[in-house]
């Protein structure tokens, strides 16, 4: 029996094989593409995934639907269109794509091609972060059985329309996961990102008119398409519809990844799904949604992981998967850590993440060393503003800024320990 | 006036890897769209790229070496020095890091005797960071040659070596 | 137009435009590293940011990248609220931390937009106490010094050299703050632009290395406009100098022509005003140095025993001198000192030009252009910065679609992005391959009779009462009706042509092209050798060929020769007899060269740095250099020899002789106007050629005089030789150097706009000839197709921009560039001659005038038939062009390169 409550991860098994075609297809698998292709015009097929309200599970969390319908698509716009499987999962702390791609490789091509067909793209590309080699392989085999079911190819499903879905592998880079950077590296360029207008949706892949999604994003199209608007709204326990695999990692007793509705409590995630925190540790707080969010604290449990939600408590639902911050693990380190990340993935366009992030890490550094002296705490703040929003040319110093500026907020007292020289006896890694 | 003369082609590249190259050259609407999978190809057949090898991917693609250069730098899984036959990526990012990867990174080039980026001296092994290689669920992770391993112990060697 | 407030000041602006490019076309002071008017923006620097408000009631706004917002109706906006001030300040700061802060020893000290904007956002304190990343740096050839360390990644640098130069070997390399600008390995960066890189990097990276070599400040340079000599186009330059010698150019900004580029020819060619082989004494018999006053009662002497004397001007002498030359020897007995063919070319473009009734365009229209045939050039070698601006026309496709799209033309990544989607119809018919190809939708190769046959061909296509050519293959036809539709769908088709194959036909199916695109805005542009070949042959005169004949006939025995090395102009046998057998051979010449060896009375001109005077561009603008520095005695500029000697003349000043000159030929009547004369004046004072900056005067020559020695006197422009005098105001001809408080680096130029990457403020400097009016009719002489004659070859001169102008050639740096000196033959030529590639070739002209030994290059583009050669070098003077030759493998025991000449 299909398990309706859990649509993306119905088909995963615990033992880490993976659904074949045969399994895809006998839990539904391709209905919904046959249903988009047979009885609905592309722009119906845009219109009830907008219905739905699926938001973007790539991180900003638009709506996918509304994004397709802004794709160009009269009769003197571009005939060449792109589909684009952002796949390029990079993000520290964040693992809900790998699961999906190795484990239901289907899913996500069922999902590419109802999507192509709603914008009308004729070639879609898979662009998959290099280091998920056996992603790759299942992938390229589930391509292949696609084609040969007549999925994919020229006629889809005998109708007029014509598919083609490339797998490219990325060669590393956290910014290939920017969609414009993404693109870049898809034309074999450097992946710095391209500014915005035009946006993608305009004149993206080569100048063409061009989708960016998510696969997770993805993978949720054709349970819509199959089951239709209102069942995937009945999904959703809080304002946002259908459901999100959310995943923990850090100090707690069940690492892991689970299929749940949107607007579950944080508690419930980390106390029931992850078993709370392992014995000896305590929480101390935690990235919500990977590692370009604002920590939150204990005190934020309650809060429902719906986008307003984590986001009236200080922080993002980002991509959903959190990283718990136990108390003896140093703060100070731990942003360390993330920011020795992000100025290492800085693409080096845009001056201040190019200069400031490195600056950003040398003061971390000090301080951590005993070097540090209390107006470099200015100096940090200062660059958590520097780096804001609309100030660099991308989202990744953005990003990069959210742990940093919440750590002193919140851990200030961390900080200025090291800087007048008594530091806790803190269990570092 | 261009060149006066057109040299022999892709001098020191393998039948097998012009093929391959020109294989996916189908997929995109031009020839740049290749480079980087082209590096990668030429890096299958060799572990690395050598500038030999650049130079020669560069004029298959109609670029000059300095642009492929320029693409290749970029990308941290495009080796620009030789590797070992095998390398070691292991995770340095956040999860990873708070449980234990700096450990794991001491033992292995302890044991290997190398710095991160040598090859060790029976040009087995290489080890390099790797960012997120999004399984922190079980963290530590090691990504050896196209193998994820997860869960690594303490006692890291065994694990990853499998001595 | 967009009605705008800044600060609460309300302006009216262009809309559509970026809000930078508004904010410094407004006057007002916004830092800014990425984006450059040329270039458009980047968005990557963040450097130009400001405050905007959504409404009349936002109190608190949002930072926005001014290079990156388009200007709007009625948007309100802040430069001076603290948020923007600190953005911009803390900007300064972070791309300092890796700065070196090694201004006392860089070249770019003292006119740097970095220390300007430094200064400018008020940056004074460093923070960062962490180490400095460093790089090694390239050797990048003669011209170009790399200092990688001084880098603030604005990306400048590799945008202008392969986003709008289309070169390809300097990129960037890296990542985060590792980027590197470089080449893939040392060596001579290959772009023919690459000294804008000095200008364009807003820091020390990319310097000049010329002029680091003997370097000084730019506050320490006297500088003077000026025009570039070393080709036709007329781009203008700021040269400087120091010590007594000439130390740079720098591009000096014009908004027809050159904008804000040049090419390496222009750039660093000067090293031959300093060159060992100036001529600085007068001297006779090319041995006894005399002093110039004996040098002028000689001259005088001369000229009155002599036989009706006669008089060879020159196409790199200003209208000036040939003006003087002219008067003084009597207009039946001046000679234009042109190779004939060019002299019979020259003659027809010049008719084209005058009453052809198509528009000679500017470069800047030329970069307006939809739709481009290029008949028989490869204007990289004959006018490189035309390539420049053709590359960039190349674009207008793009534009036009994004404009569709409503992607801004400034936005630059996105509109090159739709580059694959949007072809600008480029054709290019050439002898061979050119360094344009790669911009062309369509190139066509072939022989100077081809490439006529096909233009002919389009202009037929094109209105059928145009005469076809007879018997044209299938290919060449579907390509003349392919280019026939693209020029007819255009609504400003451009047409290029020139002298460089020599051949009439290829100018007259130019022209017939033009006239068959009746459109008001179809435009044909020629190149040509030479900084005035235009004016000469405007001014008229006869061929040199009769000049030959004057003298070996014996109607005159003596001949002044103004700046002209007449063994670039005619073959060897023939120069050799003329200058044996006139009884005196006077030459007035600034460089050694095989005339002025054989001249009796030589006498040392100035110049172009140190002498002033009127060229006209191919476009048929007149344009006015001045001079740098004053020529050191006995050098003088060539006109002043000339009238010094003249008897009963009026022309005691260079703005006589130029009045003289506009009074005489109609077509000059408007040189007057290309700049203001030697009365002009600010409020009574003369221009400083010197800033107010200037230093050490008083001790620079204390090694030889402790007294300050006093300042020379200009009679004949309206510059001092001094730091003296009125700076405020300057007309734009008269600029000798750009700057403003604030800004003193060469981008202190928005500050003479009337807008950025506009006109200068009251006009860009000279003044257009004429304007084409009525129409010729069509050109009928078709040739017939080139068919190789078994076993003969015909010498196809292959200009090279560097090598082929005979000034630059004796710049050091540019000589370091020169190419191989080799013929080019077809792959099947070669086959059947069995010779290699690097082999030796011996070429033999049928009259058996010269056999000449030099190594031979296969060239896949080049018919059959055609035997190319580098122009230029001196081994090629003694080759007689429209002479067939004979080729073969060079004996073993020739293999030596030498030459001999029967
Ligand atoms: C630095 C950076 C890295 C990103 N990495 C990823 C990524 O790995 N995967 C992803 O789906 N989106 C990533 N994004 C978000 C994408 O830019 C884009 O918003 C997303 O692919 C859109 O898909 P969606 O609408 O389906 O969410 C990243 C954004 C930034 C700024
Ligand atoms: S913020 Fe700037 S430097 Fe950083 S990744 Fe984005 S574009 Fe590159
Ligand atoms: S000039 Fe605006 S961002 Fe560089």
């Amino acid at each position: 029996m299909e398990k309706m409550d859990k649509p993306l991860t119905k088909n995963i098994r615990s033992d880490r094989a993976f659904a074949t075609l045969a399994d895809y297809e006998s839990t539904g698998g391709y209905q919904g593409l046959r249903k988009a292709i047979t009885q609905l015009q592309p722009k119906e097929a845009q219109h009830w995934v907008k219905e739905a309200g699926l938001r973007g599970r790539g991180g900003a969390g638009f709506n996918t639907g509304l994004k397709w319908s802004l794709v160009p698509m009269d009769e003197d716009a571009a005939q060449t269109r792109y589909l684009v499987v952002n796949a390029d999962e990079m993000e520290p702390g964040t693992f809900k794509d790998r699961l999906l791609l190795e484990q239901d490789p289907h899913q996500l091509i069922e999902g590419v091609i109802i999507a192509a067909y709603a914008i009308q793209a004729s070639i879609a590309y898979i662009f998959l972060r290099g280091e998920y080699h056996l992603a790759a392989q299942r992938l390229a085999n589930a391509l292949l059985e696609a084609r040969a079911k007549g999925y994919l190819g020229e006629h889809v499903l005998n109708s007029g329309f014509n598919l083609e879905i490339y797998l490219h592998t990325s060669a590393g880079r956290y910014i290939c996961g920017e969609e414009t950077a993404l693109l870049n590296a898809l034309e074999g360029k450097r992946a710095t990102p391209r500014a915005k207008p035009p946006f993608p949706l305009v004149s993206g892949l080569w100048g063409k008119p061009t989708v960016v999604n998510n696969v997770e994003t993805l993978c949720n199209v054709p349970h819509i398409l199959h089951y239709g608007v209102e069942w995937y709204q009945s999904l959703g326990r809080g304002a946002d519809k259908g459901t999100k695999l959310f995943g923990a990692s850090g100090r707690i007793k069940h690492p892991g990844l689970w299929e749940l509705p949107m607007g579950t409590p944080i508690r419930e995630i980390i106390e029931d799904h992850a078993g709370g925190m392992r014995d000896g540790y305590k929480l101390r707080g935690f990235l919500p949604g990977g590692a370009s969010t604002d920590f939150l604290l204990p005190e934020h449990l309650d809060v429902v992981m719906d986008y307003d939600a984590v986001a009236k408590a200080g922080s993002r639902m980002g991509t959903g998967t959190m990283i718990i911050l136990d108390d003896k693990t140093c703060p100070v380190q731990m942003v360390l850590n993330l920011e020795q990340f992000f100025a290492q993935e800085s693409c080096g366009w845009c001056t201040p993440c190019r200069d400031g992030l490195p600056w950003t890490v040398t003061l971390l550094k000090d301080i951590i060393a005993g070097r540090g002296r209390m107006e470099d705490l200015d100096t940090l703040s200062g660059l958590t503003r520097m780096l804001g929003p609309g100030n660099t040319f991308c989202a990744l110093a953005p990003g990069a800024m959210e742990p940093l500026q919440s750590a002193l907020k919140y851990f200030r007292e961390d900080f200025e320990r090291y800087i007048v020289g008594n530091i806790a006896d803190m269990e570092t890694a | 006036m261009k060149e006066p003369t057109e040299k022999p082609v892709f001098e020191g590249l393998s039948l097998a890897e012009i093929q391959e190259i020109n294989a996916e050259m189908t997929h995109y609407e031009d020839k740049t769209a290749v480079s980087i999978e082209a590096l990668k190809i030429v890096q299958k057949h060799r572990r690395w790229v050598s500038d030999a090898c650049l130079v020669a991917v560069a004029e298959l693609l109609g670029l000059s070496p300095a642009q492929l250069e320029g693409v290749a730098t970029f990308y941290n899984l495009i080796y620009r020095q030789p590797v070992g036959k095998t390398v070691i990526h292991y995770c340095n990012s956040v999860t990873c890091w708070m449980l234990g990867a700096e450990h794991i990174r001491e033992r292995l080039c302890r044991h290997l005797n190398v710095g991160l980026g040598e090859m060790s001296a029976d040009g087995e092994y290489t080890i390099l960071p790797i960012v997120c290689l999004g399984a922190c669920d079980h963290a530590p992770v090691v990504l050896v040659g196209d193998k994820l391993l997860l869960d690594i112990s303490d006692d890291a060697v065994t694990d990853i070596l499998g001595r | 137009m967009a009605g705008i407030e800044i600060d609460g000041c309300s302006y009216v602006v262009e809309d559509g435009n970026n809000l930078l490019s508004a904010c410094l076309s407004l006057g007002l002071d916004l830092p800014y590293f990425c984006w450059h008017p040329a270039m458009g923006s980047a968005g990557a620097c963040r450097q130009c940011a400001v405050i905007q408000y959504k409404d009349a009631e936002d109190k608190h706004g949002r930072l926005v990248m001014a290079c990156m917002t388009p200007v709007t109706d009625a948007m309100r906006i802040s430069l001076a609220t603290d948020q923007a001030r600190q953005f911009r300040s803390d900007n300064i700061e972070l791309l300092m931390t890796n700065h070196p802060h090694d201004c006392p020893v860089c070249e770019e000290g003292g006119e740097c937009h970095l220390q300007d904007m430094t200064v400018m956002t008020g940056h004074t304190f460093r923070r960062y106490r962490g180490l400095k990343r460093t790089h090694n740096n390239q050797n990048l050839g003669p011209f170009i010094n790399h200092e990688m360390n001084r880098c603030i990644a604005c990306y400048r640098c590799v945008r202008f050299y392969n986003d709008y130069a289309g070169s390809d070997d300097l990129q960037v390399f890296g990542i985060h703050n590792n980027v590197y600008f470089g080449r893939f390995e040392d060596g001579a960066l290959e772009s023919e632009f690459s000294g804008n890189l000095v200008e364009v990097c807003p820091t020390g990276v990319f310097t000049d290395k010329t002029f680091s070599a003997h370097y000084s400040r730019k506050w320490d340079l006297q500088t003077a406009p000026s025009i570039c000599v070393h080709c036709s186009l007329g781009c203008n330059i700021a040269p400087g100098e120091h010590y007594g010698k000439l130390r740079r150019v720098i591009n000096r900004y014009h908004g027809e022509v050159n904008g804000y580029f040049l090419c390496d020819r222009g750039r660093f060619g000067y090293g031959f005003v300093n060159s060992p082989e100036r001529i600085l004494t007068p001297r006779i018999k090319s041995q006894t140095e005399i002093t110039a006053d004996a040098a002028g009662s000689h001259f005088r002497q001369l000229l009155k025993t002599a036989k009706s004397p006669i008089g060879i001007g020159s196409p790199r002498s200003s209208l000036e001198a040939n003006f003087a030359l002219r008067t003084l020897v009597g207009e039946e007995n001046f000679f234009l000192g042109l190779e004939d063919t060019e002299h019979t070319l020259l003659n027809t473009i010049i008719e084209l030009m005058r009453k052809g009734g198509i528009h000679s365009p500017s470069l800047r229209e030329v970069e307006q252009a939809d739709a481009i045939l290029i008949l028989g050039e490869d204007v990289t070698h004959s006018a490189p910065r035309l390539a420049l601006s053709l590359r960039q026309a190349a674009r207008n496709a793009s534009f036009e679609l994004a404009h569709t799209m409503h992607i801004l033309p400034w936005q630059d990544a996105a509109v090159r992005n739709l580059e694959s989607q949007a072809l600008t119809p480029v054709f290019i018919a050439s002898l061979c391959a050119t360094r344009l190809d790669d911009a062309a939708t369509n190139t066509y190769r072939g022989s100077p009779e081809d490439i006529a046959r096909l233009g002919f061909a389009v202009a037929h296509y094109l209105d059928d009462s145009a005469p076809a050519p007879s018997a044209l293959p299938d290919i060449e036809q579907s390509l003349a009706l392919t280019i026939a539709n693209s020029l007819k769908q255009a609504k400003r088709p451009l047409i290029v042509s020139g002298t460089s194959c020599s051949s009439l036909a290829v100018i007259k199916a130019a022209y017939n092209v033009a006239k068959a695109l009746p459109g008001p805005d179809t435009h044909l542009t020629f190149t040509m050798p030479e900084c005035n070949s235009l004016g000469l042959a405007i001014m008229g005169g006869k061929p040199l060929q009769h000049a030959f004949e004057a003298i070996n006939k014996g109607l005159a025995d003596t001949v002044v020769i103004l700046e002209n090395d007449l063994y670039r102009r005619a073959p060897g046998q023939h120069v050799d007899l003329f200058l044996n057998t006139a009884r005196h051979v006077l030459v007035i010449d600034s460089l050694a060269n095989k005339t002025a060896q054989k001249a009796e009375l030589l006498l040392p001109s100035a110049t172009f740095a140190e002498s002033e005077g009127t060229l006209v561009n191919n476009e048929g603008r007149a344009q006015r250099y001045f001079p740098v520095y004053p020529a050191m005695e006995p050098v003088h500029a060539s006109w002043q020899w000339l009238t010094n000697i003249m008897e009963n003349t009026q022309w005691r000043h260079h703005d006589d002789l130029t009045d003289a000159c506009a009074g005489a030929f109609p077509d000059f009547a408007a040189i007057i106007q290309a700049a203001p004369g030697a009365d002009y004046s600010i409020k009574g004072s003369k221009i400083p050629r010197q800033p107010h900056r200037y230093s050490g005067r008083t001790a620079m020559h204390a090694n030889i005089k402790v007294s300050e020695p006093a300042r020379p006197h200009d009679r004949e422009t309206p510059f001092s030789f001094s730091m003296e005098g009125a700076m405020a105001e300057v007309p734009p001809a008269l600029l000798p150097v750009i700057w403003a408080p604030g800004w003193n680096s060469n981008q202190a130029i928005n500050k003479f706009q009337e807008e950025t990457g506009g006109h200068l403020r009251d006009g860009d400097p000279g003044v257009r000839l004429f304007e084409a009016s009525g129409t010729l009719p069509w050109f009928n002489d078709i040739p017939p197709a080139f068919k190789p004659e078994q076993g003969l070859w015909r010498i196809m001169p292959l200009p090279n921009i560097f090598g082929t102008e005979e000034l630059s050639w004796h710049s050091p740096p540019v000589a370091e560039r020169l190419p191989n000196f080799c013929a080019f033959v077809n792959p099947l030529d070669a086959e059947a001659l069995g010779v290699n590639s690097g082999d030796q070739i011996e070429i033999s002209s049928l009259s058996g005038a010269f056999i000449l030994n030099i190594p031979v290059e296969i060239e896949h583009t080049l018919s059959s038939g055609l035997l190319g050669i580098t122009t230029g070098r001196p081994e090629f003077q003694s080759m007689n062009i429209r002479e067939r030759v004979t080729l073969r493998k060079a004996s073993p025991q020739l293999q030596d390169n030498s030459e001999s000449q029967l």
